[in-house]
């Protein structure tokens, strides 16, 4: 059992980032906007955060950067596929490639530096209590706040009027439209709260998981984000677990490796990828659940009759 | 997709391209060198202190050489594109500076016969491919003594990238000097089957320590690694470049790249019109293998890694003596024997006593 405690510790560090970012891309999404961007939006957010707190030495300020630089470059994204009407894939695509060179260019004059990471959060008693005092108690608040954003997420969707207007766009723009609801605006704070998680998944990055800046840190995690909203077929709460089950299985495979089990560790490198293929299929053979949940109108742009 | 959209991407692909190719006119028979990088410069370890050489070219030979790169080229069909990109566009030297390079390189110096091409840590060369590399494993061999000295769990965590001979070599020699301290000593290998993952990096150290390693070792080129055992209270070893910034209680040293004279010398052969196919393995003793000050350790245990060094720096001590044998039991190198060049850089087992299986 002695294993289990800081498996358990770092699979939760591995799975947040993902959490926060596809938590972000799933409100998005379901606006009817697919914004590949997310990758990008992290790295910028990554470096903000990391910027910011590195010359300012507070993580508060540093993780509100990095939510303004995220939004900011999502509104880039809105501009141009909202307002000009770009196609939604290539201006995503672009958005990534735009965020890997301007994150690499603000980020040259902060490589080598160190900061200290964010500190854990410290409950007298209740952290210290065996076995899951640490993990329940113990972490750092982003953590916590990345579990709340899908629980609020979820009640927001279900449970709000908001929500319910919401999936309404995402699901029929023109219907949506017609009952006076500007489309426009719905999906501008969708697209807008899409780039602030993925500034704060970038955030946790740059100020918790790998406490320094790294060209390229995110290392594919917002493709994987991405993939993961697939995966949970838009669903919150598939979603808190699929990105816990995604970080598992990439840090079970460095522990088994360790520990000296022997499994090629290709193959185990492979796993999360494969693991989302199955799932695709599997989801994707019961077409009519997987439609219920899909944004009817997703990567459409809306143009309003006048 | 649509046929537009598909116009517009390959549209922003060829501008994204004529970018990143677009360089000055190069005056006839300068050197106008180019440089393939497998990381981003700002890695802060092996691209990084690639580029570091590459700046000593332009410092050196002011304006009778212009140099460009290219960097985090993956080692497959795009390496090959990035390198063909290079030599039609006038460079007339071409550093590919990783491993997974070596066919790419090989295959477009054949169509290029008049540019010159230096492959870093390769071991298949042609009229116009010379191969260059350092002998890391003499620096690791002095970390495996400081690692022997300092570990209380005998435990050392080893994060590796891929099964290469040049990742097992380190491995092997980095053992040898450990057991030369401290026979009790074992090692815990990780493969992170990258070579560039922050995040990949620093779970795979967080994994070994919780094995119980107690001194991480990284053949990965992020700070990660070392970062993370920094925060857990235990010491390592820096790779490529010194990173006593981000682990200033962690670091004992760092096996430090200087390849600034050797580019330099090529450059000038090129000038020189006196370039020639070379193999050039340099280490302790020419200056490109460096390592870093020795910190957070006894003074006893500091004195020793500078005796170690200056052994090997002087040839008295080679890490590869023999006798040595594979993990089957199998003598490779005879007692009184060092091992031939060619062995090492073929080196594909793992020796006796390295609990662990080496991945085909």
């Amino acid at each position: 059992m002695d294993w289990l405690i800081p498996l358990t510790l770092t699979v939760i560090t591995a799975s947040t980032p993902l959490l926060l970012a596809s938590a972000g891309e799933l409100i998005t999404e379901k606006s009817g906007v697919l914004n590949l961007g997310v990758e990008g939006m992290m790295l910028v957010g990554a470096i903000a955060g990391f910027a910011v707190t590195a010359s300012s030495g507070s993580a508060i300020l540093g993780i509100l950067a990095a939510i303004v630089a995220g939004i900011l470059m999502s509104l880039i994204f809105a501009f141009l596929t909202l307002t000009l009407m770009a196609n939604q894939v290539a201006t995503g695509l672009a958005l990534t490639i735009f965020g890997v060179g301007f994150s690499a260019l603000v980020g040259s004059g902060f490589v080598g530096f160190a900061i200290k990471p964010l500190p854990g959060l410290h409950i007298p008693f209740l952290t210290d209590l065996p076995v899951i005092g640490e993990i329940l108690f113990g972490q750092d608040f982003l953590v916590y706040l990345s579990i709340a954003a899908v629980i609020g997420i979820g009640f927001f969707l279900t449970r709000t009027r908001a929500g319910l207007i919401l999936k309404a766009v995402g699901d029929s723009h023109s219907s949506a439209h017609a009952i006076g609801y500007s489309v426009i605006k719905i999906r501008y704070l969708a697209t807008m709260f899409g780039g602030a998680m993925s500034g704060l998944a970038g955030a946790y990055l740059s100020l918790s998981y790998t406490p320094m800046w790294a060209e390229n840190m995110t290392a594919g995690r917002g493709w994987i984000a991405l993939a993961l909203v697939v995966f949970a077929t838009w669903r919150p709460g598939r979603l808190l677990a699929g990105a816990y089950m995604f970080g598992m299985i990439s840090v079970l495979q460095l522990h088994a490796q360790s520990a000296g089990v022997h499994v090629p560790s290709q193959f185990m490198s492979m796993l999360p990828y494969l693991a989302t293929v199955i799932v695709l299929v599997i989801i994707s053979s019961d077409r009519a659940k997987i439609r219920l949940n899909a944004p009817a109108c997703i990567g459409q742009a809306f143009r309003p009759a006048q | 997709m649509n046929a537009n959209l598909v116009k517009r991407t390959l549209a922003a692909v060829v501008a994204t391209g004529a970018l990143a190719f677009g360089m000055g006119a190069a005056q006839a028979e300068d050197v106008k060198a180019g440089f393939v990088y497998v990381g981003p410069i700002g890695d802060h370890g092996w691209s990084y202190r690639h580029d570091i050489g590459r700046q000593a070219i332009e410092a050196a030979l002011g304006d009778k050489v212009t140099t460009s790169y290219v960097e985090s080229v993956p080692e497959g069909a795009d390496a090959e594109r990035v390198i063909r990109q290079l030599a039609q566009t006038g460079h007339n030297l071409i550093f590919t500076t990783s491993f997974g390079f070596m066919n790419p390189t090989l295959k477009v110096a054949k169509q290029f016969p008049n540019v010159k091409f230096e492959h870093a840590t390769g071991f298949k060369r042609d009229a116009n491919v010379s191969t260059y590399a350092a002998r890391f494993y003499e620096g690791r061999y002095v970390a495996g003594v400081i690692a022997g000295k300092m570990t209380k769990s005998n435990i050392v965590g080893y994060v590796g990238s891929f099964p290469i001979p040049e990742v097992v070599r380190g491995i092997n020699s980095f053992m040898l000097g450990a057991w030369s301290v401290n026979p009790d000593v074992k090692v815990k290998i990780v493969w992170a089957n990258t070579w560039y993952d922050p995040g990949k990096e620093g779970d795979a150290a967080k994994a070994l320590i919780d094995q119980g390693a107690d001194i991480m070792v990284q053949h990965t080129d992020s700070p990660a690694p070392l970062q993370v055992a920094e925060n857990r209270g235990i010491v390592g070893f820096g790779q490529a470049s010194d990173m006593i910034k981000f682990a200033p209680k962690a670091q004992l040293t760092a096996i430090v790249d200087h390849w600034d004279e050797y580019y330099v010398s090529r450059a000038k052969a090129v000038l020189d019109g006196t370039w020639e196919s070379t193999d050039t393995w340099g280490g302790i003793a020419s200056g490109m293998v460096d390592l870093a000050p020795y910190t957070n350790m006894p003074d006893d245990v500091k004195a020793l890694a500078e005796e170690t060094e200056a052994k090997i720096a002087s040839g008295e001590l080679h890490p590869f003596a023999g006798p040595i044998y594979d993990q089957a039991g199998e003598l490779r190198i005879k007692e009184g024997e060092d091992a031939p060049d060619g062995m090492l850089l073929g080196m594909d087992w793992y020796i006796k006593g390295i609990d662990a299986e080496l991945p085909k």
